[in-house]
């Protein structure tokens, strides 16, 4: 849709990070950030809970306001590229008590193109179902979205960003508290966009399967502590790194708590 | 102290029209004169509420969803200094100053004030919205109510004022109409041609930020929509009562639908029907103001759509849930009587006290499940009196012990579940199992296993077991 005006040369990365640094309150989430990420990629971001994964998303759409740093998608900024960003917000983001459909959900990644104050159109909703179907949820089309499952909540997020059509999809948790069927859609999905030349970044906590799902991984704590191909960086070393020396529930607890002192 | 002879004057003011006059019964010839918009003022002002009835109403739902109903009344109650700082300021420029464009404009800005002060306490401190809320609200109806006096004691003729207050529509005239109307119009076009930037909006908040819509924005346009309602309803139901309009209707219309368009034009229903019954009421009765009786038809219309309504009221929920519970029991006792025959034989007859140590049913509830299956031919009492399955029912019955038992053996082989503790657990998940389900546990399991028919159980069936 963007025509021939200012396209990037194809040799420009999906995401290129600098030196990002985002604040809550003076106190810094992620430090000094670094990254490239190369198209076609599937990657994943793996660290603690609160080491700043999620802010790290948002940080790359500006929904965050970063401290310093420069993110570049494809050679342009957020706001020059946003049409070619998909994004896949945690499922416990939204109240899905709200009086949609899920197909409406789903339309709602059509809203950019579609325009400001013009109508949803059959086409448009048309779009809307064949990604729900690509999601294997078709069935529950005009279903109200409170009657939906988690992985079935999970699948309309997906749909949502799928009928964007973009480049490069940004994903806080897919997986999250989703049942074996739905994560097996996922990645099912997940692989057909990495064979179309989509490059995906995606926010993962079970650490078991990363090595079956990501070409690459980012360990993140803070601060970037190795990121690069999985066989060469998912190691028993760098996890011991990222997850504070030892990958014990007391560490998580400790975070968790430091965590809780920063919303004080 | 003047603030407090300010509130009492106000109060004496309202308490007067109760108690001074009697309320009597109105005649038949003063309902017709009413209901039938015979008579012109009334006329005037029951359409009047009524179109803003329907406007609070549109403007509600979306606030509600976008969980800020109560913005609406810290707004509504930040109008009152701007009104009475336009009523002393107004004679200095030359304007009327009871004229109402002239009130209106200095209630509309000190609300838009108040709003901004709520934003700036919100984002600038680590208070969260309620507190902000709390403390605008009361700052700037105290200062109002401090301005409103001065303006008594100095001009002198500013009785009148307190109706913003407390809401005065029989003072509406037919320009008044003419705005509330206008206004109506305006905010059903703004939220028509924003409806989808709107639902965004309430409905994730980082999506819209993320695909670039200008979420600050929006929510100025809703909170613009909000003043816009709460300006035109100042005159009517007063700034105490508004925020009845903006919150009852849309509350109301969630327990009848799940479709966001249908909700709106249910809480404009509303919303309208309040303004217009209640403005009725009011008329009818004579010594009763109408902003109460408005809130009081509203309210009474939130009461019947919490007890009735179609998709969540109270009634359908518990008819939802005496269904589920009957099913639930339908499905025990068809499968008790199952595995009770399956080890004596099919023409074995079991006696009512032994279906009772099935399951902790009361005998009272075993009766009526016992009754509901008799007359649906799926049991019958042989000649000992003791209880036996139709063929319709053994039909029943085996497919319901085929999927619990296909639940069951899903379990074992891949949740893990000890075969002692399955028949538990399987218990209480059954009953809500899906036919796409099942046809996939049968894929599952049965092929897998090669078992035809109705499948064994998994764990030894026995009534002592049950009863254990």
């Amino acid at each position: 849709m963007s025509g021939s005006i200012a396209q990037p040369p194809n040799n420009t990365l999906p995401l290129s990070v600098r030196d990002l640094t985002v604040a809550w309150y003076r106190k810094p989430v992620i430090w000094d950030v670094g990254l490239d990420v190369t198209p076609g990629q599937l990657v994943g971001v793996i660290g603690p809970n609160g080491a700043g994964k999620s802010t790290f998303l948002k940080a790359i759409m500006d929904l965050v306001p970063r401290a310093s740093g420069r993110i570049e998608i494809f050679g342009q900024s957020y706001k020059r590229s946003r049409h070619r960003v998909g994004y896949v917000p945690q499922r416990e983001s939204v109240d899905w008590d709200f009086p949609v459909s899920v197909l409406d959900v789903v339309t709602m990644g059509l809203y950019g193109k579609i325009g400001w104050c013009m109508p949803v159109r059959r086409h448009h909703r048309e779009a809307a179902l064949r990604a729900l179907e690509r999601v294997g949820i078709g069935e529950f089309a005009n279903r109200q979205i409170s009657q939906l499952s988690g992985g079935q909540q999970q699948r309309t997020f997906l749909a949502r960003a799928l009928v964007q059509d973009a480049d490069l999809y940004l994903m806080d948790e897919p997986f999250a508290a989703v049942d074996a069927a739905t994560e097996k859609a996922i990645v099912q999905i997940l692989r057909e966009m990495k064979q179309a030349g989509k490059t995906t970044i995606v926010i993962h906590h079970d650490l078991h399967t990363v090595p079956e799902y990501f070409d690459s991984v980012v360990l993140l704590n803070m601060r970037v502590v190795a990121s690069g191909p999985t066989e060469t960086v998912f190691t028993r070393d760098n996890l011991e790194k990222t997850y504070g020396g030892r990958l014990t529930l007391l560490d998580e607890a400790t975070e968790a708590m430091r965590r809780r002192e920063r919303t004080l | 102290m003047r603030t407090l002879a300010a509130l009492h004057s106000f109060l004496a003011f309202a308490a007067s029209s109760l108690t001074d006059r009697s309320i009597r019964w109105p005649t038949w010839p003063e309902w017709q004169r009413v209901l039938l918009l015979q008579d012109y003022n009334t006329r005037v002002v029951m359409l009047g509420t009524m179109l803003l009835g329907l406007a609070a109403g549109m403007v509600g739902s979306f606030t509600l969803l976008r969980r800020r109903a109560l913005m609406g009344d810290a707004l509504s109650h930040a109008t009152l200094p701007g009104v009475g700082l336009a009523f002393l300021i107004a004679p200095s420029l030359g304007l009327a100053e009871k004229s109402l464009p002239v009130l209106l404009t200095g209630a509309a800005l000190s609300g838009i004030a108040g709003v901004i002060a709520i934003l700036y306490v919100r984002n600038l401190t680590r208070l969260k919205e309620d507190a902000a809320l709390g403390i605008v609200l009361s700052v700037f109806f105290g200062a109002g109510i401090a301005i409103l006096s001065i303006a008594q004691q100095s001009v002198g003729h500013s009785a009148g004022l307190e109706s913003f207050i407390y809401g005065k529509p029989a003072s509406m005239i037919e320009s008044d109409r003419l705005l509330i109307g206008c206004s109506g119009v305006l905010t059903l076009l703004i939220m028509g041609v924003l409806f989808k930037e709107l639902t965004l909006l309430c409905f994730d908040e980082g999506f819209a930020k993320s695909r670039g819509y200008p979420v600050l924005l929006l929510d100025l346009v809703l909170m613009g929509l909000v003043v816009i309602v709460t300006i035109i309803g100042l005159q009517a139901v007063g700034l105490v009562l508004m925020i009845a309009l903006l919150v009852i209707p849309a509350a109301a219309s969630r327990f009848w639908t799940q479709n966001l368009k249908q909700m709106i034009l249910i809480s404009a229903a509303i919303g309208g029907a309040g303004g217009f019954l209640g403005a009725a009421m009011s008329a009818l009765f004579r010594n009763l103001p109408a902003g109460a009786m408005i809130v009081l038809v509203c309210s009474s219309l939130f009461f019947i759509s919490m007890m009735f309504g179609t998709e969540r009221g109270v009634v359908v929920r518990a008819l939802r849930r005496r269904d589920l519970n009957r099913s639930v029991d339908h499905q025990h006792l068809l499968r008790g009587m199952f595995e009770l025959q399956e080890s004596r034989g099919p023409k074995a007859g079991i006696p009512f006290s032994e279906l009772q140590t099935l399951r902790s049913w009361s005998s009272h509830r075993l009766l009526k499940e016992i009754e509901r299956c008799r007359r649906k031919g799926l049991v019958f009492r042989n000649s000992d009196q003791k209880l036996c399955l139709t063929s319709s029912g053994l039909v029943e019955a085996s497919r319901l012990v085929h999927e619990h038992r296909l639940w069951e053996l899903y379990l074992i082989t891949h949740a893990d579940v000890a075969p002692g503790r399955v028949d538990q657990s399987a218990d209480a998940i059954e009953h809500v199992l899906e036919p796409e389900l099942i046809a996939q546990l049968e894929e599952l399991l049965l092929q897998k296993r090669r078992v035809q028919g109705i499948a064994p159980s998994p764990h030894p069936v026995d009534a002592t077991e049950h009863a254990s």
